[in-house]
């Protein structure tokens, strides 16, 4: 049997020796990025992420027995508003949903990118390692299913709603979207209603698939409130800044 | 001699006992299965790229529907997540409720699966002793929130509303004797944790009169024991959590290891099995309903010593109460922005898990600092478990395959999305 941890999990101190752990064990290979205080999270360049995983697995002191997720996430209008409530004209604010400016996005060379959630059962520490996805189109990153097992799906589940591509996983079929389905339907540039619509032709005598009738609408606008209650210098709730990360 | 090929069998969507829609594509060999393709989404309804599109509190509902057999628990991990990127404080009152009604979602949740599980493999009694019981706690569910199932009771920063002082009673039909509707009502004359108090008086004797129809049941032994064995490095391989870690002898569980809420201030047991097999992961399940019973109690006598406010006082984050709208400015203009746009919250992101009753339910919250979520990834123990079918059922019989997908404790709502 395999022993469990007895200890109560991660104060901020413990975070921070796992941190000197994690990157006593993988130097340079991983960058640490800024989270909340009782999280740790890496960056890793997709050409180390076996590597850097089977170290976080194998490694005694670490121990990260358990992938508990992979998802896949598309930064594509990352910070975008629906609703400009920063800046005034002599007529006030925008009182209307502008909807996004597709043409002013930023480039899509960091785009998609997998997030893994590892958890250590023995140590129970985790830790999330974040991995910006090779190329412009198809997104290309490595699979850890040699790694952990439990990968299959949750890779199958990215690749199926960002079509993102995992190179040597096993079976890279779709797993959540319809039998024939096109697109990616996580993407941020796939519409919420999606592009096709199904119903039952009498004449047919079958369902059939057509084009969406319905005008997408947004009912509350997105906009971004910059609160300074919630200033990392003013509450210290952020830690592991990048410019902290050997401190 | 006739060339001998293997069979492909379509187990489901439409079979009673694929628990919802799975699709099972299976390589038979005789009655041996040789492969096993589960083939899911059949309830895809994008529940994460609908939160994409909605401010935080109005996702808080959607949660209820992905695993609709423990539903505040799933709301529990994503008021947790925004709560942590926040950064509010959630009184303790709230904390025991919240805990409270983890643990009756926990009971809901392991009846259900002992009453279907039972019903796959030939216990139908068990189903019907199931229900009775469920029905109690969907009337607490129905106290507090309003709904028998899908709650959205909790609320970043606390619940949405203290207990009730009384709870629905059943009223005179020409179903039943007036003696009867009497009996059923006497639990019900007193206040929430009256009814709740009673049942966990009652219930403990449920359990006993369920074990004794099972567990010593040479039928339900003979159909369980040493089938879908998991050892425990496998269950770790595998990314799988809750009861199907704990029966292969691994005593992991989030309430106890990683506390959230208020679960560091009451005192409870982790069963563990021995074999990994389906009949201790039902051993495991049935301790954890006697474990969930004594939580319940212990939430109760604080609750009743323990009056307060279950919601966080910060108006940025919680609306006030409409008694202060009516005269107070300020408060007008909280609810007016709460209930338009919302409140932002920082950027950054989150993985908040809760032991759910299937296992790890967590939701990875990504925030850009706008009034929705960026992204919302609902991390789901089924989908883990679900996606070892193969490895479990591979060499079992066709009949076994009913038996693991009952053990699996498989909801589709969470598996799907």
């Amino acid at each position: 049997m395999s022993e469990i941890a007895t200890e109560s999990p991660a104060p901020p101190s413990r975070i921070d020796a796992l941190a000197a752990k994690v990157e006593g064990a993988c130097g340079a290979r991983v960058t640490r990025v800024a989270s909340i205080a009782s999280e740790l999270t890496y960056e890793v360049a997709p050409g180390d992420l076996v590597g850097v995983c089977t170290q976080l697995r194998d490694d005694p002191a670490l121990a990260f027995d358990v992938l508990v997720d992979v998802s896949g996430i598309d930064y594509l209008t990352y910070g975008g508003e629906e609703w400009d409530t920063h800046t005034a004209t002599s007529s006030g604010f925008s009182r209307g949903v502008t909807g996004r400016d597709e043409s002013a996005e930023a480039p899509a060379a960091r785009r998609f990118a997998v997030a893994y959630h590892l958890l250590s059962m023995v140590h129970n520490t985790r830790v999330r390692l974040r991995v910006h996805c090779d190329g412009v189109e198809p997104p290309l990153v490595d699979s850890v299913v040699e790694v952990w097992p439990g990968a299959n799906w949750f890779e199958r589940e990215a690749f199926d709603l960002f079509g993102i591509l995992f190179r040597g996983h096993p079976d890279l079929r779709r797993i959540l979207t319809d039998y024939g389905f096109i697109g990616h339907p996580f993407r941020k540039d796939f519409p919420l209603i999606g592009h096709v619509e199904v119903r039952y032709d009498p004449d047919k005598q079958r369902v059939v698939y057509e084009p969406v009738s319905i005008e997408p609408r947004i009912q509350v606008p997105r906009v971004i409130r910059d609160d300074h209650r919630y200033e990392p210098a003013l509450n210290g709730r952020a830690s592991g800044l990048p410019g902290q990360k050997n401190g | 001699m006739a060339d001998i090929q293997n069979f492909t069998l379509n187990f489901g969507p439409q079979h009673p006992a694929a628990h919802g829609v799975l699709r099972l594509v299976l390589e038979m060999d005789g009655e041996v299965v040789q492969k096993a393709d589960p083939h899911i989404g059949l309830l895809h309804r994008g529940t994460e790229k609908l939160a994409e599109s909605k401010t935080f509190n109005q996702s808080i509902g959607y949660m209820d529907r992905l695993d609709y057999a423990s539903m505040m628990c799933n709301e529990h991990a994503y008021v947790l997540a925004v709560e942590r990127l926040l950064g509010v404080e959630v009184p303790l009152r709230a904390q025991y409720i919240r805990v409270m009604f983890d643990e009756i979602t926990r009971i809901l949740n392991h009846l259900m699966w002992l009453g279907a599980h039972g019903l796959d493999i030939g216990a139908m009694t068990m189903f019907l002793y199931c229900f009775r019981e469920r029905e109690d706690l969907m009337d607490a569910y129905e106290a507090v929130s309003g709904t028998r199932m899908h709650a959205t009771y909790y609320r970043p920063g606390g619940v949405y509303r203290d207990l009730p002082d009384n709870i629905p009673q059943y009223a005179p039909s020409k179903f039943r004797s007036k003696k009867e509707i009497d009996r059923l009502n006497l639990a019900r004359s007193g206040s929430l944790l009256d009814f709740l108090q009673d049942f966990t008086d009652r219930f403990p004797k449920c359990v006993d009169e369920y074990e004794t129809l099972l567990t010593d049941n040479r039928i339900w032994k003979q159909r369980t024991v040493n089938i879908g064995i998991v050892t425990p490095e496998r269950a770790k391989a595998l990314g799988f959590s809750g009861p199907m870690v704990r029966g292969s002898g691994l005593a992991w569980d989030l309430r106890k290891k990683q506390p959230y809420d208020a679960y560091a201030q009451v005192d409870f047991d982790i069963p563990v099995g021995v074999n990994g097999d389906c009949y201790d992961r039902y051993l495991v399940r049935v301790e954890e309903m006697r474990q969930s019973n004594r939580i319940i109690r212990q939430c109760i006598d604080w609750l009743r010593v323990n009056p307060g406010p279950v919601i966080t006082g910060d108006r940025k984050v919680a609306p006030p109460r409409r008694v202060e709208m009516k005269g107070d400015m300020e408060s007008l203009i909280h609810h007016f922005k709460l209930a338009t746009e919302g409140y932002a919250v920082p950027e950054g992101e989150t993985y908040a898990a809760v032991e759910a009753p299937k296992g790890e339910f967590a939701v990875w919250l990504v925030s850009d600092g706008a009034n929705k979520p960026y992204r919302v990834k609902c991390r789901a123990p089924g989908f883990a478990h679900l996606s070892a079918m193969e490895e479990l059922v591979r060499g079992h019989m066709l009949a076994d395959v009913v038996a693991v997908i009952g053990t699996l404790d498989i909801v589709f709502g969470e598996i799907d999305r």
